[in-house]
């Protein structure tokens, strides 16, 4: 009694944007991902769940080219951009991942200066892309964090000074600055309170329908994947227990692991 | 006829892994629907009328067997077909219509309704219009249009949701007690909308606490319960 093996896509003619194969690493001894794949179609949402060393962090970096792994490939269906990202070298990888790649941190120290303005932080990213007129951007600058519905009269505010919620808004504008291809969002709500993880949540669902940008999200919190997600990857001890629809991997899980993570949510 | 649907030998079940058991839904179901048909799933509880309905829309994923949809593009097994695809065909050509409301947090009423048509390509404003016009016709409140669903009482959410899953044409439109706990106004119109669709050539299949509802609608009645004659032609739908 398995389960059927599902046909390629026939109906979708476009290509995945987001193309992993057999992605292996190993730290020493630690194992932290095995032959691992995946994909994003263009305009999907691709949620990661999994527990506290899973590997699912560790997939998400490499998807920002931050971190290489032992073995396997990564393609993105983007013009320029031809074969496998993880031999670009470094400056290759680190343009790529500032133009076309947008990643928002579980921690904001990760992303962002935090003693520099709101507005800086976000320009920087329009800076390192070879942006230098100042009216430009200050005003892209502007442009991202209004889409990312932050309030413009905190514009020059250093990260340092505003609440939590705040801090992944100016996080998700240097993100979505430049127009990236793929956004990558590692717990972007994991520990703000109910409400400012409900207007998040509304402002990426927004920018996903409105920008119709691939994203791939990494949560543990099962509510937040089932708001955004259109399909899930479910990983444990660094492998791909499970893939499918969201609503299939929630209502009918089919491994082992994957039915303890369902029933355990609250 | 056009056929839309053709089920063959369909089976789904359940391993509940903790427990080290298997629980068997149904097993080899097969028939098939036409353009403009609406089919009646009967039977006792727990025979599988819902899990029949979900494992066609593939939140279930099929034990075995087939299912044939018969799209704009061609036929396709949506017991096999990819992710991709299923959500490709969620978006545009089959619907599904619980009783439960989907709410997201911070969305108004009416912009949960307008959506699908947003999606489908509509400028926001049009689609804003239409998604009234719906919410007026299931008897939602005005004042409710701008609020958020989810502190609505259970019967304004059915009505919001009805008028989500119901405002887009569907080629086929699976149906799980879309009736139940709502007041006659719009269960009249629930049963206007779904004449309509059926007129206009959609699929319908669909489990009713109460068939009385749509009895004016039904075609045809399937009974799941064990040892049931597979398949009946109407003549009373009394279940």
């Amino acid at each position: 009694m398995t389960t059927m093996t599902l046909e390629p896509p026939r109906l979708v003619r476009t290509k995945p944007l987001l193309e992993i194969r057999d992605v292996s690493r190993s730290y020493g001894e630690v194992r932290a991902l095995h032959k691992v794949s995946a994909t994003a179609y263009p305009g999907e949402v691709l949620g990661i769940v999994g527990e506290s060393g899973s590997g699912k962090s560790t997939l998400l970096r490499m998807m920002n080219l931050e971190e290489l792994p032992d073995s396997g490939s990564y393609h993105l269906d983007l013009p320029d951009t031809p074969g496998d990202l993880f031999e670009l070298d470094r400056f290759a990888r680190r343009m790529l991942c500032a133009t076309r790649i947008g990643i928002v941190y579980q921690n904001p120290h990760l992303g962002l200066l935090m003693k520099h303005s709101s507005s800086g932080n976000v320009a920087e990213r329009l800076l390192i892309a070879g942006e230098r007129r100042f009216g430009v951007l200050r005003e892209k600058a502007r442009e991202a964090l209004s889409a990312s519905e932050f309030p413009l009269e905190r514009l020059d505010a250093p990260p340092i000074e505003l609440s939590g919620g705040m801090q992944q808004r100016v996080q998700l504008a240097k993100a979505i600055a430049l127009e990236p291809a793929l956004l990558l969002l590692d717990e972007p709500t994991t520990g703000l309170d109910v409400s400012v993880q409900a207007l998040l949540l509304d402002t990426l669902k927004r920018l996903q329908q409105e920008r119709k940008i691939t994203m791939v999200i990494v949560s543990h919190d099962l509510g937040v994947i089932r708001t955004l997600a259109d399909r899930v990857m479910v990983m444990r001890r660094g492998e791909v227990v499970e893939v499918g629809l969201a609503d299939q991997v929630f209502q009918d899980p089919q491994h082992p692991y994957t039915q303890q993570l369902v029933h355990a949510k609250l | 006829m056009t056929r839309v649907l053709d089920i063959q030998a369909l089976s789904k079940g359940f391993s509940l892994h903790h427990l080290g058991q298997d629980i068997a839904a149904f097993d080899a179901i097969s028939f098939s629907l036409d353009a403009g048909e609406f089919v009646l799933i009967k039977g006792i509880n727990g025979a599988g009328k819902s899990t029949l309905l979900r494992t066609i829309y593939r939140s279930y994923l099929p034990r075995g067997g087939a299912v044939v949809f018969h799209s704009a593009h061609g036929p396709i097994d949506l017991a096999r077909a990819a992710d991709v695809d299923i959500a490709h065909l969620r978006r545009t050509e089959i619907g599904f219509v619980t009783q439960f409301l989907n709410a997201r947090p911070r969305v108004s009423a009416e912009a949960l309704v307008a959506e699908p048509l947003r999606l489908a390509g509509e400028s926001a404003d049009a689609a804003l219009h239409t998604a009234r016009g719906w919410l007026s016709t299931f008897g939602v409140k005005e004042e409710l249009w701008q609020a958020y669903p989810s502190t609505f009482s259970g019967g304004e959410q059915q009505k919001v949701n009805l008028a989500r899953a119901l405002i887009l044409p569907r080629k086929l439109i699976l149906l799980d007690e879309p009736t139940a706990s709502l007041d006659a106004g719009a269960r009249a119109a629930l049963v206007a909308r779904l004449a309509e669709l059926k007129e206009n050539g959609a699929a319908m299949l669909g489990v009713f606490h109460h068939p009385g509802d749509v009895a004016d609608l039904i075609d045809r009645v399937i009974d799941l319960t064990p040892d049931a004659a597979p398949e009946e032609d109407r003549e009373d739908v009394a279940v």
